[in-house]
């Protein structure tokens, strides 16, 4: 599969259930879309992931989750060759509290490769991107295959 | 029972089962909260379901993120007098090393307590706690 492009053998990684990241799995993160340097994941609501009984609103840290992996994945589709990456930094915005009930979707764009480092922007929504409920930047470490042995995190 | 009665509670008796069962997402994840000589710290018993990367077998970035962001909460609703939640408004986090399949630890200070907004550091860690995994820095809506 030499022929293959970058993007279609990351294409090909991620539909390996055995590629997958397991503790997207235990919050049933499922991957939407991929295009170059970008991403889009989707974590369904699920009561047992809020972050208050008495509102049911999912947890910041479910949402942290899902745009980590969502900026970890769009910085992947955005190298030309496979690579280690590793989250050096995460800053979210939260905008509003998500809706009880309602899955939310992340999106991310990776807007700059460099040799060491590459920046990444995203949000997360319900149905509609123009009515986010949160806003990240984001910077991920990349190590070439060559130097780390390894998949993607 | 509001989850700040739960919260005092907690802190008065030692126990957080009541309050861990008000937060499902604590209650999933594993994430246990205890008193230690007096101060707040989170512990997570690490296994294959918090793993980011199955082939470094290091944990997910994100859920570090709910880990510190888990402790950063709990540090300040005991501080607080009210009886709501704080939420958070922004949090930047950096990761400073990789997490292991390891237990795992965190705690949080509050930096400014302000009328509408605090500002609270929170860490993890395996081995150290001079030594952490990643830190938070946070801001939350407390009024």
């Amino acid at each position: 599969m030499t022929s293959a492009t970058p993007l279609q053998q990351l294409r090909e990684f991620l539909a390996d259930p055995a590629n997958r990241s397991p503790h997207n799995r235990f919050l049933d993160i499922q991957l939407q879309d991929l295009e170059h340097g970008r991403a889009k994941l989707r974590v369904p609501y699920s009561a047992t992931l809020a972050g208050n009984t008495d509102s049911g609103v999912l947890h910041g840290g479910v949402i942290t989750t899902v745009i980590d992996s969502a900026c970890g994945i769009a910085t992947l589709a955005a190298l030309p060759e496979r690579a280690r990456i590793a989250t050096l930094d995460l800053r979210i915005d939260y905008l509003k509290p998500a809706t009880p009930g309602e899955d939310v979707v992340a999106s991310a764009h990776c807007y700059k490769v460099t040799r060491n480092v590459c920046f990444v922007r995203a949000i997360a929504y319900h149905e509609n991107p123009d009515d986010p409920i949160a806003n990240c930047a984001a910077s991920f470490m990349v190590t070439p295959l060559e130097v780390a042995s390894g998949g993607p995190s | 029972m509001s989850i700040v009665e739960r919260m005092r509670e907690a802190r008065a008796s030692g126990d957080f089962s009541g309050l861990v069962a008000a937060i499902p997402y604590m209650a999933s994840l594993g994430l246990e909260p205890v008193m230690v000589d007096g101060r707040l710290q989170v512990r997570l018993e690490a296994s294959r379901i918090h793993v980011g990367n199955p082939f470094l077998q290091a944990l997910h970035g994100g859920m570090l993120g709910g880990l510190l962001e888990s402790t950063a909460i709990l540090e300040l609703a005991l501080e607080l007098a009210g009886d709501a939640l704080p939420k958070p408004i922004t949090i930047t986090v950096d990761y400073l090393r990789s997490g292991r399949v390891a237990p795992t630890f965190a705690d949080a200070r509050v930096t400014r307590l302000g009328r509408r907004v605090a500002n609270v550091h929170a860490r993890c860690w395996q081995d150290d706690p001079d030594r952490p995994t990643a830190t938070l820095i946070g801001h939350f809506l407390v009024g």
